[in-house]
């Protein structure tokens, strides 16, 4: 029994109101499917059924890219940037004003840590919104030309992991720059997109400006391949962005993706070790590391090998498992029972491999999707977990003796999305950034995001950036 | 590099000072702000205050203290709330050397430790002669627990070995080893005067040295000093003494002194212990806290729990 436990501290659900059953959002309004067929949302956590939301078929994808056209010629389009970025604006401080709703609504339908829901995930979505509104009136000074044009309609597909803030990645760039969008949520995590809908009502954005379609993956194969949109931007997993580049790839249609990662995060041996630590938990146990982004490989420099893992497993054992919308839990429920399936299997390869698998002294819960922080040590670059992505809690430790050595290993792999580097050398921290192959490098920090700064791959972790003054580009006919 | 102004600092100190790994200051801010954003609530909540009261070293250092003030003071240290016998009692009474005997006096046989600040506190600026004689002065006066200051002008010199020295000599004029707790002899807190060192890796540096040079507790600032405790210094000194412990096997306390006044920062401090040196540090053995007006506020939430109303300033007593 520990002497300071913790009391439970659930944030609560009564600021959530859930309808039983959720309609597609399209020209402005909720309204039925046209073939009627419905799925149900669960919590992640305990299994308990949230809401119905209704499949979007091709009659339906069909209604919002019809509508999302008629809004791009008739009114948003042509609109002045400064009056769409009043919307947007009028969009973020919503947001902002409904943060603590979303952060609950969030964690219910995700399974992610009301922690990092109200402290991560919202304040960037507003902060996104915000960002992207003031871009909206000066985009001739964005470095495209002087009259930059939008691009038309957009057709959007989000993953689960960071539902809503995915949303707003994509939809405050395509806005600002006055495309029209349909946007398709995933399928375990429709219900902030279906509350941002609400928002758009609330803000008196014009009809058919954004459309949502809620569906699994044929719902986003619809949207994607219609014929009626310019523009796709997908996030999520390698293999569906390769299908999606090969179903556009003989269309005019513009491309943005935005895929898998196995990052290194890579150790020096005089790093600021506690820090260090902190960067490591942080880069795999983030959103129960399901994360594109993901320090899911971390290269320790061979001389401090031991340190660090002793450190790290000290710091293990304090992690708090459990209720998402407990304050005090850092680390959620894994998003459904297909991801955990995959979790599962992996970590099986891993141990069947001859990696050796540890966890520290955690109780699972029963009902729900849980899976325990893990670290596989005497991971080689041969092993299935040290190169496909397991996009959960697992973190496979590998060393290496010198800086050439890091680089080789850490670029050793078919994804470039991101990297850390923890050394207090600022010459070593700049002779890595240059030399890693990663969308983003972060030095003596991981997983830290900003509107402003532009995030996207390497090789197949995909093309085009999101954020930033580069983000535009990919919503701009240039 | 210069040469050290005054000693010699031998090369082995220094190099094992600077060989500590660096602290990131945004990293090490960033893991205090997570901590402090725990929620704790209920019996958890309970608990904290009663252990936060236990942790209190009860203070006056002020040009005007008189031993009505210090009485006054022993008083609430043994019974901090008159309406409620079950508050615990504060953990030390700290004061100036010349009230010592005062506080002695006052709380013989309470359990209540007498904590005299020395060393030519708050700036530590005289000879090793007068700082020695201020230590022997406090503990024959009937002080357990001696707070002395470092010289902060020798580390930021890099004399470190100066500073190690003196350290080491008030230790012993704190009475001989293994006989701190006894009469005549004194428990040693090492003030680092953190807002003087200002940086992260000076708090890292300066804490090792003094746990090397043979204190029982490192304690942040005079108080006289803004700013004085925060948390990350507090997490920073928690990481070295657990580390030290790994290392060398003695158990060395914290005491975050100076700007600590509400019930919450208390509680935030006592899950940065939980969550950093681990639950072996959450006894007034180990853990002190540096205040004065914290105790009433404490009092006030702990009555607050109790009854389930605030029941105002006015029902606690001022000293």
């Amino acid at each position: 029994m520990p002497k300071f436990e913790y009391a439970p501290a659930p944030e609560s659900r009564s600021i959530v109101s859930l309808r039983e059953s959720y309609g597609l959002f399209i020209n402005g309004e909720f309204g039925p499917g046209v073939d009627g067929r419905a799925f149900k949302t669960i919590s992640p956590a305990t299994e308990e059924v949230l809401a119905e939301v209704t499949e979007a078929g091709p009659a339906d994808v069909d209604r919002a890219v019809t509508a999302a056209r008629k809004a791009y010629e008739h009114s948003w389009s042509a609109m002045p940037g400064r009056e769409r970025a009043k919307y947007l604006f009028r969009i973020a401080r919503i947001i902002q004003e409904r943060a603590r709703e979303l952060a609950v609504l969030e964690s219910l339908d995700n399974g992610k840590p009301i922690r990092e829901s109200r402290d991560v995930d919202i304040p960037l979505v507003a902060a996104h919104f915000f960002y992207h509104a003031g871009w909206a009136d000066k985009l001739e000074y964005a470095g495209y030309g002087p009259a930059p044009r939008p691009l038309g309609v957009a057709g959007q597909v989000i993953p689960w992991n960071f539902p809503l803030l995915m949303l707003a990645w994509k939809i405050a760039p395509a806005l600002a720059c006055g495309n029209t969008v349909v946007l398709k949520p995933a399928e375990t995590t429709p219900l902030t997109a279906l509350a941002f809908a609400e928002i758009c009502q609330q803000a008196d954005l014009p009809p058919g400006v954004v459309n949502i379609v809620t569906g699994a993956g044929e719902t986003g194969r619809t949207l994607v391949e219609h014929p009626g949109i310019d523009k796709v931007a997908f996030t999520g997993s390698t293999e569906v962005g390769k299908q999606i580049a090969r179903a556009c790839a003989p269309t005019r249609k513009k491309v943005t993706l935005e895929l898998g990662g196995k990052a290194a995060n890579v150790v020096f041996e005089d790093a600021p070790v506690d820090q260090a630590v902190e960067g490591i938990v942080n880069g795999i146990f983030f959103n129960q590391g399901h994360v594109c982004c993901a320090g899911s490989r971390l290269l320790v420099q061979e001389s401090v090998y031991s340190d660090v893992l002793a450190s790290l497993r000290r710091r293990l054992a304090t992690l708090r498992l459990g209720d998402p919308l407990d304050k005090n839990t850092d680390v959620g429920a894994i998003n459904s029972a297909a991801q955990l399936a995959k979790i599962r299997e992996l970590s099986e390869v891993g141990e069947a491999e001859g990696a050796q698998r540890w966890s520290p002294p955690c109780e699972l819960p029963v009902k729900g999707f849980w899976f325990p922080p893990t670290i596989f040590t005497g991971v080689s670059q041969a092993h299935r977990i040290a190169r496909e992505e397991i996009f959960g809690p697992v973190l496979s430790v590998l060393t290496f003796r010198t800086p050439a050595e890091a680089v080789e290993k850490a670029n050793n792999t078919p994804y470039g999305l991101s990297a850390g580097v923890w050394t207090e050398k600022g010459s070593l921290i700049l002779w890595m950034a240059s030399r890693l192959r990663a969308g983003v490098v972060w030095a003596n920090t991981f997983n830290k995001f900003d509107p402003t700064s532009p995030f996207g791959g390497y090789k197949e972790s995909g093309y085009g950036r999101e954020g930033g003054r580069h983000g535009l580009e990919a919503y701009l006919d240039v | 590099m210069s040469a050290p102004a005054h000693t010699q600092t031998k090369p082995d100190l220094r190099a094992f000072l600077h060989g500590l790994p660096g602290v990131d200051r945004v990293g090490a801010e960033a893991r205090a702000a997570t901590l402090a954003s725990r929620s704790i609530k209920t019996a958890a909540k309970q608990w904290a205050l009663d252990m936060a009261i236990s942790m209190i070293d009860l203070t006056t250092l002020e040009g005007q203290d008189t031993p009505g003030k210090v009485r006054a003071l022993c008083a609430k240290a043994k019974r901090p709330d008159p309406a409620d016998p079950t508050a615990p009692m504060v953990a030390a009474v700290c004061v100036y050397p010349d009230l010592a005997h005062v506080a002695a006096a006052e709380l013989k046989g309470s359990g209540v430790h007498v904590a005299s600040v020395a060393t030519a506190f708050p700036s530590g600026r005289t000879s090793l002669e007068v700082k020695l004689a201020d230590v022997k002065y406090a503990v024959s006066a009937g002080a357990d627990e001696v707070d002395m200051v470092i010289d902060r002008g020798a580390f930021l010199a890099g004399d470190y070995q100066l500073v190690f020295d003196e350290i080491a000599a008030v230790k012993d004029a704190c009475g001989p080893a293994g006989t701190a707790g006894q009469a005549g002899s004194a428990h040693l807190k090492v003030i680092l005067e953190t807002g003087e060192l200002v940086t992260l890796d000076n708090v890292r540096r300066a804490s090792w040295l003094a746990m090397l040079a043979g204190a029982d507790f490192i304690k942040t600032s005079t108080g006289k000093v803004t700013p004085a405790a925060t948390l990350p210094v507090t997490l920073v000194m928690l990481e070295a003494v657990r580390d030290f412990r790994d290392s060398h096997g003695r158990q060395v306390g914290v005491k975050p002194a100076g700007g600590i006044r509400t019930a919450k920062d208390a509680i935030r401090y006592l899950v940065l212990v939980n969550e950093t040196a681990g639950e072996d540090w959450l006894d007034p053995r180990w853990f002190r806290f540096g205040a004065s007006s914290l105790l009433n506020d404490l009092l006030m939430q702990r009555t607050k729990m109790m009854t389930g109303r605030y029941s105002g300033p006015d029902y606690f007593t001022l000293d």
